[in-house]
């Protein structure tokens, strides 16, 4: 009898389950993303572009300031610089992001790459001579130069609404780099006052306008569109890289933890089942 | 249970050292001699996966406190800074994380080893009762640990739980303020959590010391509940407990790794990738997965229950569901340990282990959700289309009086041919009554899920009538909901029952199955079979 109760409460607590599914509101759809499976790793042309699209709209108003210019060249970064030989020439040639077969990696220092982009960046700083406020060129070594001072400024340029640290946005959503995705895709052209409509924002009303248009970022490349669906992709790859920078090395590495606890599981067994061999249990 | 013991010192250092400081011999007597029931199944082996997790966390720890800086303003940054520069940061900080949630999974597992096989009973009971504290303390470094980071659940996890103390009667706002530190979460309470989170886990290293000790004093249960008899019964832990250990701690270090390297953050909640923010309330605030149930049994109180409002009540029962245990040796009153031979608490075992469970999605969900309902949730729409509006203000002579003037104004209008009245209060004793005189009545009916939905297909009715009606006259009616409130009263209900009704009634009543004369007996005669 008693069993009979526990199996119906069983399927009564199946059937609840999908009743509830039913009720929630819609989700991000699935975007597909190189990075998604357990094997998946950043397409670093995607992320090149995407830090393009960053540094040309989403800077404007959000910060990054968990950051460095640096992080951008470090091993597994999108600029990050390898002398690779041609086989060909046989020459050491330079390249940017993540080469096929491996090559020497240049630390972000000597990074030529990364030396322009943060000397393209204005940085606030004190005059380390007379003390006093004073603008400077990056350095490979600062933070992301942030767009405003405080929150209080922030706000005051923004109509009250706070633009959010992107640093780790795809970490601090639900559904992630999909959610951001459909966020960026996601306007319906609609607005009510300083509030635009968003499909996929909590609320419906978002006080962000819709920050990427169709061809509003010249890139270098031809053959990709500049199409808002790209641009949003791109972004949030960057997004993606920036809030989890070591992903690629944790997957590589994690196999190599994985296979070696297999063998050691698979060879503890046989010890074990050598041990117990003579005795019953 | 360790007998005499058989160490023989082999060299000349260590027949000196024995004479001194027999640490070897203690360690051989405990580790390599000590007599292990043959029968032992791997529900035995989370022991030492608790072993090993208590020494991740340990070691792990104590390298992530030379990289996190304890200050509001700087802690979430410190543990970015972890993630990204400071060398396998990202692992330690994962391993860290993660090695919580697998630290309570594998003392969950071990906990309800222990209920199944009645590893609490004579001559158990403080070894039990020392396993309960490692549980509270263990909880408790949790949640400590769980605000070091600073994101927004952190915080708000840590502002809920201490307010919660402050809701025992007499001492607790001084309780809660003397926790905190000042008058909210803030700069101290982060310091002396940091303080305790680092001081705790050497506590719970010395109480399982003495879990340790008093296991070796009365030696194991096994999955017979039967004592040991001879020496045919048992095994050296050595090789035999050893390997078998081994064995289980490298299965159990793949499920880990899988999480560290491939889900890191499935076990978190996304909110905690937010600094916190005082003036900014998350949306929902739960707490880790393992401290569901306790969650949803302190908001199943959402009931006054006599002079204890539902807030101190909730607080009482998630105590209480934890102070339980302790009792526990003394609630059971079966003489047979292992339910294997216990057919009938075997069953109610099985529905308390999926009643936990239960509890568990319950604290995930928000407890409004209604689960099932007898009917939708309607409401009629009533109005007069045409007609004429007229207003009267009137005044009762008494606040007690009013109903009957309100009635017997709307018969006054009645007897001018309205065909439909609204009352609108002004005041206690003062109001406005409007009346359509002539026209048409209508209804609409409206059906809804809940009680948002149908709030918002009533605006939209009347935002479609508009102007074509001066009000309206709208009757709402509720359906029978059972909410996931309701569902952790039930589930509450079944886990207090289970200790207090059925264990101590089920024990004196029922008629359990044969149990072996010896531990030896079945495995032996499995052998001829």
């Amino acid at each position: 009898m008693l069993r009979a109760f526990s199996s119906a409460a069983v399927a009564w607590l199946a059937l609840v389950g999908v009743a509830f599914a039913a009720g929630e509101a819609e989700h991000p759809e699935d975007h597909a993303f190189s990075f998604d499976s357990p094997l998946g790793s950043y397409d670093m042309a995607a992320v090149q572009r995407g830090f393009q699209v960053y540094q040309q709209v989403c800077a404007a108003c959000h910060a990054m300031t968990h950051l460095s210019y640096r992080h951008l060249g470090e091993r597994g970064g999108p600029f990050s610089l390898y002398m690779v030989r041609n086989h060909e020439t046989g020459e050491m040639e330079p390249y940017i992001g993540k080469p096929h077969h491996g090559g020497s990696f240049v630390s972000p220092t000597e990074n030529p790459y990364l030396r322009a982009i943060a000397s393209g960046v204005t940085i606030s700083d004190i005059d380390p001579s007379t003390g006093q406020p004073v603008d400077r060129p990056g350095r490979v070594s600062d933070r992301f130069r942030s767009p405003f001072p405080n929150e209080i400024a922030a706000r005051a340029s923004n109509g009250g609404a706070y633009p959010v640290d992107l640093s780790v946005i795809t970490k601090a959503r639900h559904y992630g780099a999909d959610y951001i995705y459909a966020l960026l895709t996601g306007y319906t052209g609609a607005s009510e006052g300083v509030l635009y409509e968003n499909r996929y924002f909590p609320g419906g009303m978002i006080a962000m306008a819709q920050p990427l248009n169709e061809g509003q970022i010249a890139y270098s490349d031809p053959n990709t569109p500049q199409t808002v669906e790209q641009y949003a992709a791109d972004v949030t790859h960057f997004l993606q890289w920036a809030a989890d920078p070591h992903m690629e090395e944790r997957k590589r590495l994690g196999i190599m933890v994985i296979a070696f606890l297999l063998a050691l599981t698979g060879l503890l067994f046989l010890a074990y089942k050598q041990v117990w061999r003579g005795e019953s249990h | 249970m360790s007998g005499p013991s058989t160490y023989e010192p082999k060299t000349a250092f260590t027949r000196w050292l024995d004479k001194r400081l027999p640490i070897i011999r203690f360690g051989y007597d405990s580790f390599v001699a000590y007599p292990t029931p043959r029968n032992l199944n791997y529900w035995w082996t989370f022991g030492a996966i608790l072993a090993l997790c208590l020494v991740v966390q340990i070691v792990s720890g104590v390298v992530l406190a030379m990289h996190y800086v304890p200050h509001v303003d700087y802690a979430f940054a410190s543990v970015q800074r972890i993630e990204r520069d400071v060398p396998y940061g990202w692992l330690i900080q994962n391993m860290h994380a993660v090695g919580a949630s697998m630290f309570f999974l594998a003392v969950y597992l071990h906990m309800f080893k222990g209920l199944y096989y009645g590893s609490y009973k004579a001559p158990r009971e403080v070894l039990w009762i020392l396993g309960c504290i490692i549980y509270l303390l263990m909880v408790a470094t949790a949640f400590l640990g769980y605000s070091l980071p600073w994101g927004q659940m952190s915080f708000w996890a840590a502002t809920v739980i201490t307010n919660l103390i402050g809701a025992l009667p007499l001492v607790g706002e001084g309780l809660k303020n003397w926790l905190m530190g000042g008058f909210s979460v803030d700069q101290p309470t982060l310091n002396r959590f940091f303080s305790l989170h680092y001081l705790l886990p050497f506590v719970i290293a010395g109480v399982v010391a003495l879990h340790i000790w008093a296991l070796h004093e009365s030696g194991q249960n096994n999955p017979t509940g039967v004592d040991v008899k001879s020496k045919a019964d048992t095994v050296p832990f050595t090789p035999h407990a050893t390997i078998k250990d081994l064995f289980a701690v490298a299965l159990f270090l793949i499920l880990f790794s899988v999480f560290i390297f491939y889900m890191p953050d499935a076990l978190g909640h996304a909110d905690n990738f937010i600094p916190a923010n005082p003036l900014q309330t998350p949306p929902e605030i739960v707490p880790e997965w393992y401290l569901l149930p306790f969650y949803a049994i302190l908001r199943a109180f959402d009931f006054n229950i006599g002079p204890i409002d539902s807030k101190l009540a909730g607080v009482l029962a998630m105590f209480a569901s934890i102070g339980i245990l302790f009792l526990l040796p003394w609630l059971d009153t079966s003489r047979v340990r292992s339910m294997r031979y216990r057919p009938v608490a075997r069953q109610f075992f099985l529905i308390f282990v999926v009643v936990c469970l239960v509890l568990g999605w319950c604290g995930g969900q928000n407890p409004a959700n209604i689960l099932a309902r007898s009917g939708d949730f309607t409401a009629s729409l009533r109005w007069v289309e045409g007609g004429q509006t007229t207003t009267q203000d009137f005044t009762a002579p008494s606040e007690q009086q009013f109903e009957a003037t309100a009635a017997s104004m709307r018969e006054t209008m009645a007897g001018r041919g309205a065909t439909m009245t609204m009352v609108s209060r002004a005041g206690a004793t003062n109001a406005t009554i409007t009346a359509v005189i002539g026209g048409t009545e209508q209804t609409r009916n409206l059906s809804a899920y809940s009680v948002e939905a149908l709030e918002e297909e009533i605006i939209a009715a009347k935002a479609e009538i508009g102007a074509g009606a001066p009000f309206f006259v709208i009757e709402r009616n509720t359906p029978m909901t059972f909410t996931v409130t309701n569902l952790s009263q039930l589930a509450t209900l079944y886990y207090f029952l289970f200790f207090l009704v059925i264990l101590p009634i089920l024990g004196l009543r029922e008629t359990p199955g044969r149990v072996p004369d010896t531990i030896a007996k079945p495995v032996l005669a499995k052998e001829v079979a």
